[in-house]
């Protein structure tokens, strides 16, 4: 206890380890939030559900916050649903003749920012027996200007594709509709007239029962915390996800192979000769062994699971370079008065190698295992680059390889690669600086220079 | 305690003797029983990787594979066996297949078959891959490789080269001007150097071919190659400038930290306050007292880095769309070319060895002690 709190008074001599710690905490408490908020089958559900759960983001959209960058203010997505009424959206029902019903819903909506949407949909879900509802459409400017924009017959789900509208395009002069409809008229270059647009959608329904909902979305060019990818996933499931994983993956490979070593090395100098020997040898092939190329191998043929892959890791660090380091710490040891007179006294070589050995490695050991936990995270972000990601779950690895993958880096969106980017930084960082304060702390000679 | 913080590689086995008939018949002797030593080594390690490679049947469905198409082919293009129907001509092709598959062994036990596919490894007979190709057009995983294999070198041996001499002069430099701002901006740094070299690689790509447009993206040479010499060595530059500065970034802080550390700790040693009593000038005390000295061990850091950095190599050059090794395995993976993976696989085997046993050999060169033959480093 007394050494565990002279630990942290050392540690707090080093304003970079305080920061890492104070950095692995927050990503320790992230983590948990994460776990919490969004639990394992929410997070996947949410990453690979499909379109009824990202259909209304826009696509590679970049985070909102970077509009305090932006000259230009980016618009955000707007929905507008009639099942939601009275939030900017107005329902009529007009009965025309005993089966005819004339159906309008008016969505009004203000919009102020400076660049033109990226898209505008319209979801229609009609109720009826045969005949689907005919509907057609009306755009009114903030000026007052009604512009035509198309008919259709609703099946019993429609989507009506502003930009596909080819008559509508036409109507438009050449002009696509997301600038035309948006455009100030009175300017030569296309600029944004702001105010409140409406959108009236005028429904003849045939049949008695008939019905129908609509909604309208007009897609942003920024979204939320993080962005969205080229499917328009919001990216903050997957950066928020990656944060438990990435730690649980760097942690648990650190902490089994570092302890795991040191025991072999114990073993290997405590009962010398074979034994040593036989060690020393496996560790030597063992370095022999092609590390990447085989956990691809793994990855392509047995399991792309990033606990199998954990498995492998773990398997071939066991016999690392750091057992000749542990070793050569041992010899000095194994020499000592304190072994001898434990020797002496009848000590079980067992328990000569847990009591008396192994605890004076630990200064030894625990600055190699923090600094050690950076090299696993990466790990795991490289097998993700290298189209070895986990399959199911969201990583921020997996984040850089679908964003190099789509060429985020030659389209420019940038933070798609440097928001995982970044993260994965901070983890490495914080564990590098914490394990490097401890490496001079426990190695006083280290502290002198 | 230098020991502890750079672990030593090899466990050198000397001869013991007392008196060796001459320096350089030690250091042929010597080689020639590392050699013998990572040969074996190499052979355990490649007969590992095969074990693993094999866990689900692979390396024998790739045989199976290849067995059926050359008998499928060279049945239907016999025109002695033209006038025999589908059928005829299927229970021929399976007759064939099961003959070639014993001939081959396949029906013998895995003990067996892995031995046999051992040698054919060592051997670098490495089977015909199922997608990719070289550029010269053969099947061949053996050339597709030899043919990626210049590349590597170039990009390895450019990065490591620059990587161990700019830390070691810096290290020099530092260690003689230890506690300024320099150093101890280097000391702040030397975390960076978790991060591997491939994502220094996006970022710089980010930035110097995204944003700013100073040079390319990737590749190794640009098209269409210049035709003269001269703008064709410059393109090659252009294109090594961003990987071996990714490269440089990620393995520079740390290396010089480490050395830098152990010059420090080695000039307080007792002989070289003896020097600098005599009276030695700083460069010389330097070269004798702390560089020689301490070499071996910086030679077997640099081991360890390098065997540490082969793998980061495999994703710098697919970040980098260098054609290299790596990124023939990056291909491979996306189209589960079998052969090509354990191909490469092997290639690497061989490759650390090759590392390995290099570094040894300049090891025993610089090392008094394995050429004197007064028994290896305590390892």
């Amino acid at each position: 206890m007394k050494s565990l709190r002279r630990m942290f008074k050392d540690i707090a001599q080093y304003p970079s380890a305080i920061a890492g710690v104070v950095l692995i905490l927050a990503l320790v408490a992230l983590a948990i939030y994460t776990v919490i908020a969004i639990p394992y089958n929410e997070a996947i559900r949410l990453w690979r559900g499909g379109e009824e759960v990202w259909g209304d983001y826009p696509r590679l959209a970049p985070p909102a916050w970077t509009n305090i960058f932006n000259k230009e203010k980016q618009p955000s997505t707007i929905v507008r649903n009639s099942s939601d009424l009275g939030s900017g959206v107005t329902k009529e029902v007009k009965p025309i003749d005993e089966t005819m019903t004339d159906v309008i819903f008016t969505y009004s909506f203000d919009y102020d920012a400076d660049v033109f949407p990226q898209e505008m949909i319209v979801f229609i879900t009609a109720k009826f027996e045969e005949k689907g509802p005919f509907v057609s459409m009306f755009w009114i400017t903030p000026d007052g200007r009604e512009i035509r924009l198309g008919e259709v017959t609703a099946k019993a789900s429609e989507t009506y594709r502003f930009n596909q509208d080819d008559r509508l395009l036409r109507r438009l002069k050449g002009v696509v509709p997301e600038v035309a409809l948006f455009a100030d008229p009175e300017k030569e270059t296309p600029t944004v007239l702001k105010g409140t647009y409406q959108l009236r959608i005028d429904a003849i329904t045939f049949e008695e029962d008939s019905d129908l909902e609509a909604k309208f979305v007009s897609y942003g060019t920024v979204h939320g915390l993080a962005g969205t990818d080229h499917r328009r996933r919001d990216l903050t499931v997957a950066l928020l996800w990656g944060t438990p994983i990435a730690l649980s993956f760097g942690l648990v490979a650190a902490l089994v192979t570092t302890v795991t070593t040191m025991i072999i090395a114990a073993i290997g100098v405590w009962f010398g000769g074979v034994v040593d020997d036989l060690i020393q040898r496996i560790t030597e092939i063992n370095m022999l062994l092609p590390f990447l190329p085989i956990l691809i191998m793994v990855g392509t043929f047995q399991s792309r699971s990033i606990w199998v892959l954990l498995l492998w890791v773990i398997l071939l660090s066991i016999f690392g370079a750091a057992i000749k380091g542990y070793r050569a710490t041992f010899m000095q040891i194994k020499e000592a008065p304190y072994i001898e007179a434990a020797r002496s006294y009848g000590a079980s070589n067992w328990r000569i190698i847990v009591s008396y050995l192994i605890p004076r490695i630990i200064p030894v050991l625990i600055p190699g295992l923090v600094s050690g936990v950076p090299a696993y995270v990466f790990l795991e972000a490289s097998l993700a680059v290298l189209g070895l990601g986990d399959p199911v779950l969201p990583t921020w690895g997996k984040l850089i390889n679908d964003a190099y993958g789509n060429g985020a880096l030659y389209n420019g969106q940038y933070y798609w690669i440097l928001e995982p980017a970044l993260l994965l930084m901070v983890a490495g960082l914080a564990f590098a600086m914490v394990g490097f304060a401890l490496d001079r702390i426990f190695n006083p000679r280290l502290r002198e220079v | 305690m230098a020991e502890a913080t750079l672990p030593q590689i090899s466990g050198v086995e000397t001869p013991q003797k007392k008196k060796g008939p001459g320096s350089w018949a030690k250091l042929a002797r010597y080689t020639g029983i590392k050699l013998i030593t990572l040969f074996i080594a190499v052979v355990i390690g490649i007969y590992l990787t095969i074990l693993i490679a094999n866990m689900g049947g692979y390396v024998d469905e790739i045989l199976k594979g290849q067995i059926r198409e050359s008998i499928s082919i060279s049945v239907s293009m016999d025109p002695s066996l033209k006038f025999l129907s589908i059928e005829e001509r299927n229970t021929m092709i399976n007759a064939r297949v099961v003959l070639e598959e014993k001939r081959l062994g396949l029906d013998q036990p895995f003990l067996l078959r892995s031995v046999r596919f051992l040698t054919r490894a060592i051997t670098l007979n490495l089977g015909r891959a199922q997608h990719l190709a070289s550029d010269s057009g053969s099947k061949l995983v053996k050339n597709i490789i030899l043919e990626r294999l210049p590349p590597t070198l170039l990009l390895m041996a450019t990065s490591n080269l620059l990587l161990f001499f700019l830390s070691l002069f810096f290290a020099l430099y530092l260690s003689r001007n230890y506690g300024t701002f320099l150093d101890k901006a280097v000391i702040a740094m030397s975390p960076f150097s978790s991060a591997p070299a491939w994502f220094y690689g996006i970022f710089l790509l980010l930035l110097f071919a995204s944003v700013l447009g100073w040079l390319p993206f990737g590749g190794m040479v640009a098209a269409p190659p210049p035709e003269a010499l001269g703008a064709r060595l410059l393109s090659y530059g252009r294109h090594l400038i961003l990987p071996v500065t990714a490269w440089l970034i990620s393995g520079i802080f740390s290396g010089v930290y480490g050395w830098r550390t152990f010059f420090l700790i080695f000039s307080m040693e007792d002989y070289v306050e003896l020097a600098r009593a005599k009276g030695l000038s700083s460069r010389e005390i330097e070269r004798r007292y702390v560089l020689r000295p301490t070499m071996p061990n910086i030679i077997t850091s640099f081991a360890l880095m390098m065997i540490s950095l082969w793998q980061g190599a495999t994703i710098l050059e697919t970040v980098f769309n260098w054609p290299g090794l790596g990124r023939m395995l990056f291909r491979a993976i996306g189209l589960y070319d079998s052969p090509v993976i354990i191909g490469s696989a092997i290639i690497y085997a061989y490759l650390l060895a090759a590392t390995v046993f290099l570094l040894d050999f300049i090891y025993a060169l610089v090392d008094p002690r394995v050429r004197v033959g007064s028994g290896g480093p305590k390892s």
